[in-house]
């Protein structure tokens, strides 16, 4: 892996962490409405998978999707503008916080309805290995999600099918604020593929080049024709499910345990310690970000509303 | 012209479709080996084969959901739900997916996928098996949905639907398969969205839609016996929902006599009524009337379940009242 690359990772991971507290700044100012699910924590999942993904790999997740709309390349001005509504977002405004897409970027949103997208990225695996195309379809969704029908009709049907997908469970260890050894008869989401025959595997998520590695190797696997693979990646969120979360379900000191192996922090000390970057160097890259963040910020607050007709727009092609 | 039944129809839409353009297919519940439930695919998996006539589990919300994301590739999938009754298990994608992707992503998505299914009771199969909840479905901006009342528009509307880049809810009746009319033998397709006058007439207007145009028609020739000429109306589609020849036939007639077969309560019935208060209450001369299904859930005894549903007679009656 080449330093750029190794950088590269860094500056994502960072430039998701800080968009992820401009927006929660920008939310407690009553500027963005609705639902806010910060991705802070995660940073590493989305970043170590979509590094290791071609482009002609298709990617669809659930509603906490800031983090992986930064990391298929969506300009941070673009997401924020659509957390404020505003007609330059990247889903002119009508979408919101829980539905970024784009598909130029191969980036198929940004769901809300828990589990209801992995029909649909199975239909998307469909739809490549139909056309014989050389893609696979990366598929994310939170814990929660495995418990739903949704999950085990499209993981049924990807085996079925031999389908080109990659299901990727971010283990966060919550759906909302039940603890998945509350909500899931197995601990381990990944036990779910063996009723499927399925093959499977569980990452570190705090770690992005384990799962850059893990998700490479699986990719590999898939594009060669082995079919679907459900991969679990551990995770943890520091903030709450979203804002306004009062946070009855954990204690402080499990959120500081886990704050002690943060995936920015983790990744820090490593490229300090392999020589790879200086501290000067990840001081410059954080110091971007900060700029490209409040040019971000200024840029989504300063952008129109979407005009009056665009309530009537897109509702149907024909 | 050719005479030929409803099912025939809408496998020949679906054959010429296929045979025309490779990113058609087919994926439902035994729609392959066994050819259809209604037997509308038989044929198609030994002339198309497996990639594109796709037994799929019995798992409707992933056949709806799995075809939302092949249509998202720029495939043209028709998914066959083998009743509407088992559309419920796939409402959240029928209602919340593909009504809304393209709108919600700013107009990004583009989903060309029709969604076969099959409405209607009158064959004892009980409570759970015999709704015609269509109405249900044409709440929701973003889905089309159409239902062809005769097999040369269930054909055109279907070729319509296939070619069409918006996801459309297609409802055949179970009890129309058998029914026979001429269907034009050229290729040729009925643009969605608009009603048709079925029967003229100057006295009272019937609008109906499906399989209620068949009793409507027949309550019609009866009437015509005692000197009573009503022109029929037929919707085809139920969203978008065509206006004009319905108010142009009321502004003539005055009066109005609207049948469907679901229930009343919230039904077509409601709407158009409403509509045509609101658009033409300058020309209304009696209270407009409302056949429909009786509000319970359907038996499986003959008797009673005939009893619940809509009759020749009732649209006879309630074409008096109005006079």
């Amino acid at each position: 892996m080449d330093t750029q690359l190794y950088l590269d990772l860094y500056y994502q991971m960072v430039l998701i962490r800080l968009v992820e507290e401009a927006a929660a700044q920008l939310y407690q100012q009553g500027k963005i409405g609705g639902f806010l699910h910060l991705y802070i924590g995660q940073e590493a999942v989305s970043t170590g998978l979509i590094s290791a993904r071609q482009p002609q790999d298709r990617v669809i997740t659930a509603y906490r999707d800031h983090g992986v709309a930064i990391n298929v390349g969506i300009p941070a001005k673009e997401v924020l503008a659509e957390l404020l509504g505003k007609a330059t977002g990247v889903s002119k405004g009508k979408g919101g916080s829980m539905h970024l897409a784009d598909v130029q970027r191969n980036f198929w949103g940004g769901h809300a309805i828990v589990g209801a997208h992995l029909p649909i990225a199975a239909g998307l695996a469909l739809g490549d290995q139909y056309q014989g195309k050389d893609a696979v379809t990366i598929c994310m969704f939170g814990d929660g999600a495995t418990n739903i029908g949704f999950f085990h009709e499209a993981l049924n049907l990807s085996k079925v099918w031999n389908l080109p997908v990659l299901w990727v469970c971010e283990n966060n260890q919550y759906g909302m604020g039940t603890a998945v050894e509350r909500a899931s008869a197995v601990d381990e989401i990944r036990q779910k593929a063996l009723g499927y025959d399925m093959p499977n595997s569980r990452v570190d998520g705090m770690d992005v080049l384990a799962v850059r590695q893990a998700a490479l190797e699986v990719l590999e696997k898939i594009r060669a024709g082995s079919g679907p693979h459900l991969m679990e990646i551990v995770t943890y969120r520091y903030r709450g499910h979203s804002m306004g979360d009062p946070e009855r379900y954990r204690q402080a000191e499990e959120v500081k345990r886990w704050q002690e192996n943060d995936p920015i922090g983790i990744y820090r000390r490593y490229l300090e310690g392999q020589a790879i970057a200086s501290a000067d160097d990840l001081d410059a890259i954080d110091r971007r970000v900060e700029q490209e963040v409040a040019e971000a910020v200024r840029f989504a607050e300063e952008s129109p509303e979407p005009p009056p007709e665009a309530l009537f727009e897109h509702i149907y092609a024909e | 012209m050719a005479r030929i039944t409803y099912r025939e129809a809408i496998s020949k839409a679906l054959w010429e479709e296929m045979e025309q353009d490779p990113s058609v297919f087919i994926l439902g519940e035994e729609v392959g080996v066994w050819g259809g439930t209604y037997a509308v695919t038989k044929g198609f998996y030994d002339h198309f084969g497996p990639k594109r006539v796709m037994d799929t589990p019995i798992a409707e919300a992933t056949i709806v959901g799995a075809a939302i994301g092949a249509a998202l590739t720029g495939l043209r999938p028709v998914a066959e739900l083998m009743t509407i009754n088992f559309a419920f298990a796939a409402m959240d994608h029928i209602v919340n997916q593909a009504a809304k992707l393209r709108y919600m992503f700013g107009g990004q998505f583009t989903l060309p996928l029709v969604i076969r299914t099959v409405s209607g009771g009158g064959r004892q199969l009980g409570a759970t098996h015999s709704q015609t909840p269509d109405v249900i479905f044409a709440h929701f901006p973003g889905l089309k949905v159409v239902a062809p009342g005769t097999p040369e528009d269930a054909k055109g509307l279907l070729k319509a639907a296939i070619r069409s880049d918006d996801p459309i809810l297609f409802i055949e009746h179970a009890t129309l398969y058998q029914t026979r009319g001429e269907v034009p033998d050229e290729d040729y397709v009925i643009p969605i969205g608009k009603s048709k006058i079925q029967r003229p007439g100057r006295d009272v207007t019937i609008v109906t839609y499906s399989k209620m145009l068949e009793l409507s028609l027949k309550a019609a020739d009866q009437l015509a016996k005692e000197g009573i000429e009503v022109e029929i109306v037929d919707l085809r589609s139920l969203r978008p929902l065509d206006m004009q020849p319905v108010l142009q036939s009321f502004k003539k007639t005055n009066r109005a006599v609207i049948v469907e077969e679901g229930w009343r309560s919230y039904g077509v019935g409601s709407e158009v009524a409403a509509r045509i208060y609101e658009e033409a209450f300058d020309y209304v001369d009696a209270p407009i009337q409302r056949v429909a299904q009786k509000e319970t859930p359907l038996p499986y005894n003959r008797t009673l379940e005939q009893m619940a549903l809509p009759q020749v007679e009732d649209i006879v009656r309630a074409v008096k009242e109005v006079l």
